[in-house]
C-alpha cells in the first residue's frame, strides 16, 4: 500500500511579466487502488499540477509537499520521481525523432527497473501490450511519437503505463481526442494496469463518459488552482449538467 | 558551452567569383585569412597543401574503371589548392551507374600519407541508383569526385567518413544535375582527427531537385568540416539542405557554412538550409554560418536556419519522466538526432555499425 500526499502546493511559472502563481494551495491524498478524478474549467491549472508531481523544470513550487510514502518528492529529478513510483501521460506527448518504439520502451524499463528485461519475455510482453489497446505492430519500428495521430499518441501512453508498472499515474486528459472505441481501449487499458499492480489513478478530464468506463471513487473540482470542492461519482453528473458557474464568481 | 550562431551575412567571398582552376599554382597558399581556409589550422592539413601522391589504398566493392567517355574537370575544377593537387596528378577513377535495384558498396580505404584520389561518376539517363562510398583506414586523403546526374535520373550518394582517429581527409565532391533529375547526397562524418568535405551542386537543366543531408560527431581533438553550396543556375529547381551535428569535449570543434546562390536566371526557385548542433558538453565549438544570396526576386521560397547548443526541454522531460536519466536522455537523443540522417542510407548493417561508433563516442570511448 503506498501513498501520494499533496500538501497546500504552490505552483509559479516565470512569464515575460514575471513570476505568475498559477496553484494557490492544492491539498489531495490518493491511496494505491483509488481512482480519482480532477475536473475543472480550461486554465485553473490541471496540467501545471500533472507536471509539477512529475518535476517539469519549468514549474516552480514555492510552497507545501510532494510526499511518496512519507519520501520528499520535490527533492528527486523528474527520472528519480519516475523511478520511484510516479507516472505521467501526457496531454501532449513530444515526438522524439530517430529513437524507435521498441528501443525507447526498452530504454525506459531498463532504467525503471535497473536491470535490462530478459529479452524474450520482453519482446512477447511488448506485443501483448500493442495487441491488447489495439496497436499494430508496426508502431514499435516508428519513432517515438512521430508522425502518431492525436489517438495513437494516447494509446502509446498507455502501453507505457502497462509495461512500466508504476504505483500511481497522473492521466492528463488521456480521453481528450480519442473517437468511442479507442476511448473503451484506454479505459481498459488503465483498468488492467489498476488492477494488476493496484495502481493509484488521477484521472484529469472534462468529460464525464471516460468515468462510465474507469470508475472514480472520488471527484475533485479544480477552480483557480486550487480544489473547490470535493465527492464522489455523483459530482461528476452534476458538473456536467451545471458546469462550473456556481464556482467562478 | 560556446555557442556561434551567425544570421545570414555578407559573405567575405562571393561565392559565384570564387577561383576555379586545374593548375595548383594558380590558387594562394592555404592561410586562415582566405575564407575557404578561416576555420581550419593549416598543419591539420599534414601536407595535402603541397602536394600529393597516387593514391595507395584499396577500393573494395563496386568496379571502377580507368578510362571513361567523360572529361575530368568538366563538372568543375577544382577550387581549392588541395583539390587541384589532386586534379594535376591526372588520375581519375570512373564509375558508371546504369540503375540498379539495391544499394552499391564502395569502400575507399585509406592507408599511408599525402595520397590523392579523383573520381567521375556518372548516373545515365533515367538510371536510379544509390551509391554509398564508405572511406575508411588511416593516413591523409585528398579527394576530388565529380558526379554527373543525367536528365530523368535519380540518384542517392552516401559520403561516409570513419577513418582512424589520427587520419585526415578532404573531399570537394561537384554535381551537375540534368533535367527533372533528383540527387540526394548524405554524409556522414565521425571518424578522423580532420574531416573537411565540401559538396556542390550546379544544374544543366531545369526542373531538377537535390536534397543535401549531413550528420556528424565530432569528440576528442577532431575537427568536423562541411561546406555545401547549391548553385541554382536553372530555373524551377528545388534544394533542401539539412545538416545536424553533435559534438563532446572541450576540443572538439565543427564548421558548418552553408552557401545558397540563387542567379538571375533560377526563377521558381524553392531552397530551404538547416544546421543544427548539439552540445554535450561545455567548451566545444560549432561554428555555423548560413549564406543566401539571392539575385532574382522571382523566387517561389528561401529561407535558412542555424541553431547550436540547446536541447529541447520537453524531449529530455519527455524520457526523464520514464526514469532515463538526463545524461542518459541527452544521449538518447543525440543517437536519434543523428539516426535520423543514419537511417536513410539504406544498408542495415552499415548503420547499425555507425550507430554502434556513435553509441561508444557518446559513452566517452573514444573512436
Ligand atoms: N509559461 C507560461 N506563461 C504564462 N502563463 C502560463 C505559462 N504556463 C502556464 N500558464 C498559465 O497557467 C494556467 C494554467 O494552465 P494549465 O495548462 O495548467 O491549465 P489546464 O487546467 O490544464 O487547462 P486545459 O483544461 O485547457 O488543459 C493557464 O492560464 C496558462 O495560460
Ligand atoms: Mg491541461
Amino acid at each position: 500500500m503506498a501513498i501520494l500526499e499533496i500538501k497546500n502546493l504552490h505552483v509559479s511559472v516565470e512569464t515575460e511579466a514575471g513570476s505568475k502563481e498559477i496553484l494557490r494551495g492544492v491539498d489531495l491524498t490518493i491511496r494505491s487502488g483509488e481512482t480519482h478524478a480532477i475536473m475543472g474549467p480550461n486554465g485553473s491549472g490541471k496540467s501545471t499540477l500533472a507536471y509539477s508531481i512529475a518535476g517539469h523544470p519549468k514549474y516552480e513550487v514555492t510552497e507545501g509537499e510532494i510526499l511518496l510514502d512519507g519520501e520528499n518528492v520535490l527533492e528527486m529529478s523528474p527520472d528519480e520521481r519516475a523511478r520511484a513510483g510516479l507516472f505521467l501521460a501526457m496531454q501532449y506527448p513530444v515526438e522524439i525523432p530517430g529513437i524507435s518504439v521498441s528501443n525507447f520502451l526498452r530504454t525506459a524499463k531498463t532504467a525503471i527497473d535497473g536491470e535490462a528485461p530478459a529479452l524474450r519475455p520482453w519482446i512477447k510482453e511488448v506485443k501483448e501490450a500493442m495487441t491488447n489497446l489495439r496497436m499494430d505492430a508496426a508502431f514499435s519500428e516508428r519513432n517515438v511519437n512521430e508522425g502518431f495521430s492525436g489517438g495513437e499518441k494516447k494509446r502509446h501512453e498507455i502501453l507505457q503505463l502497462e509495461l512500466l508498472k508504476p504505483a500511481f499515474a497522473v492521466l492528463d486528459e488521456t480521453d481528450s481526442g480519442l473517437d468511442v472505441d479507442a476511448l473503451k481501449i484506454v479505459s481498459e487499458g488503465v483498468n488492467r494496469a489498476q488492477e494488476a499492480n493496484n495502481l493509484g489513478v488521477l484521472l484529469i478530464t472534462h468529460y464525464t463518459r471516460i468515468l462510465k468506463y474507469i470508475k472514480p471513487d472520488f471527484v475533485h473540482v479544480f477552480v483557480a488552482g486550487k480544489v473547490a470542492e470535493e465527492g464522489g461519482p455523483e459530482l461528476a453528473d452534476r458538473l456536467e449538467a451545471e458546469g462550473y458557474d456556481r464556482y467562478l464568481s | 558551452m560556446e555557442q556561434h550562431t551567425h544570421g545570414a551575412g555578407v559573405p567575405l567571398q562571393i561565392r559565384s567569383e570564387r577561383l576555379r582552376s586545374a593548375n595548383p599554382k594558380d590558387f594562394p597558399a592555404v592561410t586562415i585569412r582566405d575564407e575557404q581556409w578561416r576555420y581550419l589550422p593549416v598543419e591539420r592539413l599534414e601536407g595535402l597543401d603541397s602536394e600529393v601522391q597516387k593514391f595507395a589504398g584499396s577500393l573494395v566493392g563496386f568496379p571502377v574503371q580507368d578510362s571513361g567517355n567523360i572529361v575530368p574537370g568538366s563538372i568543375s575544377l577544382p577550387e581549392d589548392l588541395v583539390a587541384a593537387n589532386v586534379f594535376a596528378l591526372n588520375d581519375t577513377k570512373f564509375i558508371k551507374l546504369v540503375s540498379a535495384d539495391a544499394p552499391e558498396l564502395l569502400e575507399i580505404k585509406a592507408s599511408g600519407t599525402k595520397q590523392g584520389l579523383q573520381f567521375f561518376i556518372s548516373n545515365e539517363k533515367f538510371g536510379k541508383n544509390t551509391l554509398v562510398l564508405n572511406h575508411t583506414g588511416s593516413g591523409s586523403l585528398a579527394e576530388l569526385i565529380e558526379i554527373e546526374v543525367a536528365d530523368e535520373s535519380d540518384l542517392t550518394l552516401i559520403s561516409i567518413q570513419n577513418l582512424e582517429d589520427d587520419s585526415v581527409i578532404t573531399s570537394s565532391q561537384f554535381a551537375r544535375l540534368g533535367r527533372n533529375s533528383k540527387f540526394k547526397h548524405i554524409v556522414v562524418s565521425i571518424g578522423g582527427k580532420t574531416i573537411r568535405v565540401v559538396p556542390a551542386v550546379s544544374f544543366a537543366g531545369t526542373g531538377a531537385e537535390v536534397e543535401m543531408l549531413g550528420a556528424y560527431f565530432a569528440n576528442g581533438d577532431q575537427h568536423i568540416e562541411h561546406r555545401p553550396f547549391v548553385d541554382h543556375n536553372m530555373a524551377n529547381c528545388t534544394s533542401n539542405v539539412a545538416y545536424k551535428g553533435a559534438l563532446q569535449g572541450a576540443k572538439a570543434h565543427t564548421v558548418w557554412v552553408g552557401d545558397v546562390l540563387i542567379r538571375q536566371a533560377a526563377e521558381g526557385t524553392k531552397t530551404y538550409e538547416l544546421n543544427r548542433n548539439l552540445l554535450l558538453t561545455d567548451g566545444a565549438r560549432a561554428d555555423s554560418v548560413p549564406n543566401l544570396e539571392i539575385e532574382t526576386g522571382q523566387i517561389e521560397g528561401a529561407g535558412h536556419a542555424s541553431a547550436s547548443g540547446r536541447f529541447d526541454d520537453e524531449q529530455l522531460f519527455y524520457l526523464q519522466a520514464r526514469g532515463i536519466p538526463e545524461i542518459e536522455a541527452k544521449r538518447l537523443v543525440v543517437k536519434g538526432f543523428l539516426n535520423d540522417v543514419i537511417s536513410q542510407i539504406g544498408l542495415p548493417d552499415l548503420q547499425e555499425e555507425l550507430n554502434g561508433i556513435i553509441e561508444a563516442k557518446l559513452e566517452g570511448k573514444q573512436k
